[in-house]
């Protein structure tokens, strides 16, 4: 679900991207109008596209049983009821999978915001050789497909005990997450001065006091953006937690969603509003911070 | 405060190259002493050394009577000034003059008050709670000051703090740095690349040209006796002039020649150079500052062979004084390497304002009559020429 939220925010940037050359090229050829009313078509279908699923989820979710497997479907919602939310907020099980979601997503960011702004830091700062090759081993790890190495991940895990942990997929989404999360503080904290560094140790800092006083600070809002864009890689992330978790009480939302059946018929519209409410949390956080999202994206890109 | 020596102390960057070589400095204390020289002269890089951001490859830096080789930069209780600055940016100007003494744990009400002081000399009293983005260039530089003096440290050391101040700030700001020594007479190492920043504000100038110290003098010392071409022609402005002469016997004295032009070498000069006479029958390379080549009309001549016709070609009239631009023979045109060196330092905004090319320039009286085209005959001051060897370089009288 947040996956086509997240298309649909770069759906938009392109459209941006279009509507400047749209722009550019209205003085030369007087088709203005065409071409600009072309531009809101295409903007319109694209937009169409990409919030679709995400509209037709929330129709599900909203609409009375009968209506959502009716044939033929409805395209605009016929009836309402509060149901399925109803439903879902009364399980208790939802309400600890999505306190779950929460507890690995969110001990995931801190983990790999700790490690990755150590890492970050020293690969920004220090002279050493092989640093691009440091960088593209770490990229590397990112490309490994996940179901390469689930099987023996989940045999260690369970000779270790973790397996219905916490940890298991705290550990797992951290090594998926990490390459991320280095990649993008490195390209923050290069482009802070390394005066700043010098200048506080020279007032006094060790290394770390520097980094903690006046580092951290400065690189605040690439590390707030990291942040995000970790929680929500942790907070969408199915198949470690599928894999390693099969006890519900340790389940996060991801897997439990699936899982709104009884016996007999499948609750699709308990699960169209578990989607819901696990995607427009992380919606309004991509809004809220869009800026700073892109920012963190394409930082060092270029220079500003 | 405290002395600040430099023993044999060498930069090598892998790769073998050399930024500094075999650096031998004695910095007294409460000293005002500025490294210059061209970009890339090795200036920066030593005092980084001093200061413990650059390792030092070989040799000793003493600060007071304890060797800083292997001591972290906060172990050597020295303050900094950086060229753009360096205030953190996240701290208002009474947290960034503090930052250090709070690592120090030093007690809050201590804190303030050296604040105070410090902001108070500086005048930034009125700017203590703002950000440094609310301030002005001049306003960072004395709050990068201001962060440098409650420190009370051993040593100041100062990386190009004027260069990112517009002209006229720069000069108040020299002052206002020159007077802060004055006042609180902490040993200070100053670098720049502006030979008049140097001039001005220097107890001892020590110039550097590629890692290597070309002379180490006050600074009119080094004006009057320059030990080579190229710090002839770095201090000073506009820059030394050059010939090349040949250098003859005549009447027992030694006279340098070029084209009808035999100026006489004084008695007392020779004196001092007694190794003149091996260059006898040799080239020479003249070098005349502008302000001793006078308008013949002005002065009294002793001898007509002191004197050169010239063609002015550019007269510059700045009110006390005229600047007479004029071109001599090519083949009398003196070229070394040094000058290829310090005409790149002209061009890069720093000393020598050569931007004539082969021009010689004189430095006349504002009395002068003299026109652009019109031929008129120029007096050197005699006693005031220098001579350097064409090879070496280095300064013969």
């Amino acid at each position: 679900m947040a996956a086509s939220a997240g298309a649909g925010n770069a759906t938009r940037g392109n459209a941006q991207g279009a509507a400047g050359a749209v722009g550019s090229g209205k003085g030369g050829s007087g088709g203005g109008t065409l071409s600009s009313a072309l531009f809101y078509v295409f903007l319109f279908l694209f937009v169409l596209v990409s919030v679709a699923p995400l509209l037709w989820v929330f129709k599900m979710s909203i609409v009375q049983k009968s209506e959502v497997t009716a044939t033929p479907p409805t395209i605009l919602p016929q009836s309402f009821t509060g149901q399925s939310y109803s439903t879902i907020f009364s399980d208790a099980s939802f309400q600890k999978a999505l306190i779950n979601s929460i507890i690995i997503a969110g001990v995931t960011t801190v983990v790999c915001l700790f490690f990755g702004a150590i890492a970050a830091y020293a690969i920004a700062r220090l002279r050493f050789n092989f640093k691009n090759l440091v960088m593209t081993l770490i990229l590397a790890i990112s490309f490994f497909p996940a179901v390469a190495i689930i099987a023996p991940l989940f045999i260690q895990f369970r000779a270790i005990g973790l397996i219905n942990t916490y940890w298991s997929a705290i550990i797992a989404d951290t090594v998926f997450a990490l390459p991320l999360t280095i990649w993008i503080l490195v390209s923050f904290f290069k482009e802070l001065p390394p005066d700043l560094e010098e200048a506080a140790k020279i007032d006094g800092a060790t290394t770390l006091q520097a980094f903690r006083k006046v580092i951290v600070p400065l690189a605040a809002p690439g590390v707030f953006t990291t942040a995000i864009l970790t929680f929500i890689f942790a907070w969408n992330e199915f198949l470690f937690a599928a894999t390693f978790l099969y006890e519900e009480s340790v389940q996060p939302v991801t897997v439990r969603i699936p899982n709104f059946a009884t016996v007999y018929t499948v609750d699709y519209g308990a699960q169209a509003a578990a989607a819901v409410v696990v995607t427009v949390p992380l919606v309004i956080l991509v809004l809220i911070f869009q800026r700073r999202i892109v920012s963190g994206l394409t930082a060092g890109a270029v220079k500003g | 405060m405290a002395e600040v020596t430099l023993e044999d102390v060498n930069k090598v960057y892998s790769g073998n190259v050399v930024a500094v070589r075999d650096m031998n400095l004695d910095i007294q204390d409460g000293e005002f002493i500025v490294f210059v020289g061209p970009s890339g002269c090795g200036k920066s890089t030593a005092l980084r050394m001093i200061a413990g951001l650059e390792d030092i490859s070989s040799g000793k830096v003493f600060i007071g009577d304890n060797i800083v080789n292997d001591l972290q930069p906060r172990e050597r209780d020295i303050a900094m000034v950086f060229q753009n600055y360096a205030l953190y940016p996240h701290m208002n100007v009474r947290e960034n003059m503090g930052f250090a003494l709070k690592l120090r744990k030093m007690d809050k009400g201590e804190i303030d008050r050296r604040v105070n002081e410090a902001a108070k000399i500086l005048s930034i009293e009125r700017f203590l709670d703002r950000k440094p983005k609310a301030l002005s260039g001049g306003q960072r530089q004395r709050v990068a000051l201001g962060r440098a003096i409650v420190r009370e440290p051993k040593a100041f050391l100062m990386d190009e703090p004027l260069s990112n101040l517009d002209a006229k700030l720069r000069v108040q700001m020299r002052t206002e740095i020159g007077k802060l020594h004055n006042r609180i007479g902490v040993t200070t190492i100053y670098v720049t690349h502006d030979q008049t920043e140097a001039m001005t504000m220097a107890d001892r100038i020590v110039v550097l040209k590629d890692g290597i110290v070309q002379q180490i003098a006050s600074p009119q010392q080094m004006y009057d006796t320059p030990k080579n071409i190229f710090v002839a022609g770095f201090i000073g402005s506009p820059a030394m002039n050059f010939i090349r002469a040949h250098l003859e016997r005549e009447n027992g004295g030694y006279v340098a020649a070029f084209g009808s032009t035999r100026i006489k070498l004084t008695r007392e000069a020779i004196g001092e150079h007694p190794d003149v006479g091996e260059y006898v029958n040799r080239e020479v390379i003249v070098g005349i500052r502008p302000e001793h080549i006078e308008d013949a009309r002005l002065v009294e001549i002793t001898s007509d062979s002191d004197c050169v016709q010239v063609t002015p070609q550019v007269i510059e009239s700045m009110g006390s004084e005229k600047y007479v631009y004029f071109s001599v023979d090519r083949e009398l045109a003196a070229h070394t390497k040094s000058m290829e060196d310090m005409t790149a330092v002209g061009a890069d905004g720093g000393g020598s304002t050569d931007d004539f090319g082969d021009l010689m320039v004189a430095r006349i009286s504002p009395e002068s009559t003299v026109r652009e085209g019109e031929q008129v005959k120029m007096a050197v001051e005699a006693s005031k020429i220098h001579l350097f060897d064409p090879e070496t370089e280095q300064a013969i009288l």
